[in-house]
């Protein structure tokens, strides 16, 4: 979960949640129907990428609406993590809620090169050369420990 | 020496804070996950079920089977925890909070991003996802960076057709879709006191387009005598010397009628420019443009007209139609050929009743105009009510007349 490594899979700026999951396919519990579905408005082949991909994003990754189907949806997906050069804030919350990493990084987006990560000391590297990633704050560090809020918050009680 | 983000969360920006909310609500979309959250979590009992609220808006009524079984649950989740319901019918989420439930002063967090909407009442609010929303209910309380804060100072008056809804996109225009991400956005200035709370809850509505974390107006007279028909007596705050990261000057007179254009809310261009722009439909509603003083002023521009496209009317609450009824204002409105929905959030994420088909063109007082939002291939164009109301009447965009 604090490590990762996969090929990158690149988007541009303001990536909204509508994009990643459309609103026509929330009314459902199950999770296999976003994973299927993600991303599905943007580029329909993009789905069949992302199972041990990271995604590389621009700015404002994950704006708009608060769905946490979003962030659900990309890790069902497969996706080890996204990394963006800035994060819209409700979706970096629910990402660390769900587990699912995000690094916080200036990088080159290079679709297919090797990109890895590593939360606990804070960098990112793209095809083997680092560059510093945004610290998260310790609490988001121990939810992403645990594997979740909800993972975190029982191994507190 | 604060900001009023800094003085409702106690701490400095950039401060992490762990504090109680007084209200936290999820909707039928993302109660469903919260709920799930809950038992994943394995909490059986919810300490103060009182502050909490359940608010069926997002697909009311249930247009499958799939949907109303996910609402039946929900439903008997807040029979069993004790958590109000406001069922179909009552509303938006964020006009159900308006109506006398939220205080200047509170916290109030809602799985839902535009939360940010009660800041109008000098209140702290912020939207969340699910999960967090599940530990708030279980706990009382969560953890908040306190924001810094961009200043929108607000000059003069509006005047001739602009409304508040011009000012949002025209803040919105200039900070960028990601302007104001994690940051707060203080409506302040002698041009506030010119804006009435409905404006003033359509301006905090947009904040989260730049990417606020809230959007907040101090409360004054206004806010008060507005609570006080809710029987909600509170006290105003006053601003004091503060530190603001940007300070955005608005002068409201120089205001016209703005149009955002497809695929993006910060695309923002005059609707005299893009006048013409042919139309398949008109959405007037929202939890930015629903609300009673909206109707009305999308009643007076087509009272005695006929729209001239498929034109539909969603309002924000059953409080507003209600009054729309007994004002006859709903009349004027079905009598011009309007379809008149449910209280609710109706086609705006493109879920159901009125989403658009390949190639269609929709002129909405909405707040989001992504790409497929309101249906696949659909075009989406963000306006005013009285631009809407112009609109609906020609069958393309149109540049309403002055009030």
């Amino acid at each position: 979960m604090m490590k990762g490594a996969g090929p990158a899979v690149c988007l541009g700026n303001d990536i909204d949640t509508d994009l990643i999951i459309a609103g026509r396919y929330l009314r459902t519990k199950d999770r296999s129907v976003w994973a299927e579905h993600v991303f599905e408005d943007l580029d329909p082949a993009l789905a069949a990428r992302l199972p041990g991909s990271v995604i590389v994003a621009g700015r404002n990754m994950g704006c708009g609406s608060s769905r946490e189907q979003a962030v659900i949806a990309l890790r069902e997906a497969g996706v080890v993590g996204v990394v963006a050069e800035s994060f819209a804030r409700i979706f970096f919350r629910n990402a660390i809620n769900v587990g699912l990493p995000v690094i916080e990084a200036t990088v080159p987006c290079i679709d297919g090169a090797r990109v890895a990560f590593d939360l606990e000391e804070g960098w990112v590297e793209v095809d083997g050369k680092r560059c510093p990633a945004r610290p998260l704050s310790e609490r988001m560090l121990a939810i992403l420990r645990a594997g979740g809020l909800a993972a975190c918050w029982r191994a507190s009680r | 020496m604060s900001t009023l983000s800094e003085r409702i969360l106690g701490a400095p920006a950039g401060a992490y804070v762990d504090r109680d909310v007084d209200i936290a609500f999820a909707h039928d979309g993302t109660g469903v996950l919260t709920l799930e959250a809950l038992r994943e979590m394995g909490v059986e009992r919810l300490p103060r079920p009182e502050r909490l609220r359940l608010i069926f808006d997002h697909i009311i009524p249930a247009n499958t089977g799939t949907t109303a079984t996910l609402q039946a649950e929900l439903r008997a989740f807040a029979r069993v925890s004790g958590i109000p319901l406001s069922d179909a019918g009552c509303g938006i989420c964020h006009q159900v909070m308006s109506e006398g439930l939220v205080q200047p002063g509170m916290i109030v967090v809602g799985a839902d991003s535009h939360t940010c909407t009660q800041g109008a009442f000098g209140a702290f609010a912020t939207g969340v996802g699910a999960t967090d929303m599940a530990a708030i209910w279980a706990s009382g309380g969560t953890w908040f960076r306190v924001p810094e804060t961009i200043a929108v100072n607000l000059s003069g008056n509006l005047s001739g057709a602009a409304e508040p809804k011009d000012v949002a996109l025209t803040y919105v225009a200039r900070l960028g879709m990601e302007g104001a991400t994690y940051r707060a956005l203080e409506f302040v200035g002698e041009g506030v006191r010119g804006i009435s709370m409905d404006g003033r809850l359509t301006l905090c509505n947009m904040a989260v387009e730049t990417g606020a974390k809230a959007g907040i107006f101090y409360a004054d007279d206004l806010t008060l005598s507005y609570l006080a028909d809710y029987g909600v007596k509170a006290s105003p705050q006053v601003p004091e010397e503060c530190r603001y990261e940007q300070t955005l000057d608005i002068d409201l007179d120089d205001i016209v009628p703005l149009v955002a254009v497809p695929h993006r809310v910060d695309t923002v261009r005059e609707a005299e420019e893009i006048a013409g722009t042919r139309l398949d439909q008109v959405f007037v509603g929202t939890c930015t443009n629903g609300r009673y003083e909206d109707l009305e002023r999308f009643a007076r521009i087509v009272r005695g007209k006929k729209v001239a496209i498929r034109t539909l009317v969603f309002p924000a609450s059953r409080a507003v139609l209600s009054r729309a009824i007994k004002t006859g204002i709903l009349a004027d409105i079905v009598d011009a050929g309007c379809v008149v929905g449910p209280p609710g959030c109706g086609p705006c994420l493109g879920a159901h009743a009125g989403v658009l088909g390949e190639g269609e063109v929709c002129l909405s007082t909405a707040n989001r105009n992504f790409k497929n939002r309101m249906g696949v291939g659909g075009e989406i164009y963000l306006s005013s009510v009285a631009t809407a109301a112009a609109s609906a009447l020609t069958g393309e965009i149109a540049v309403p007349e002055a009030a």
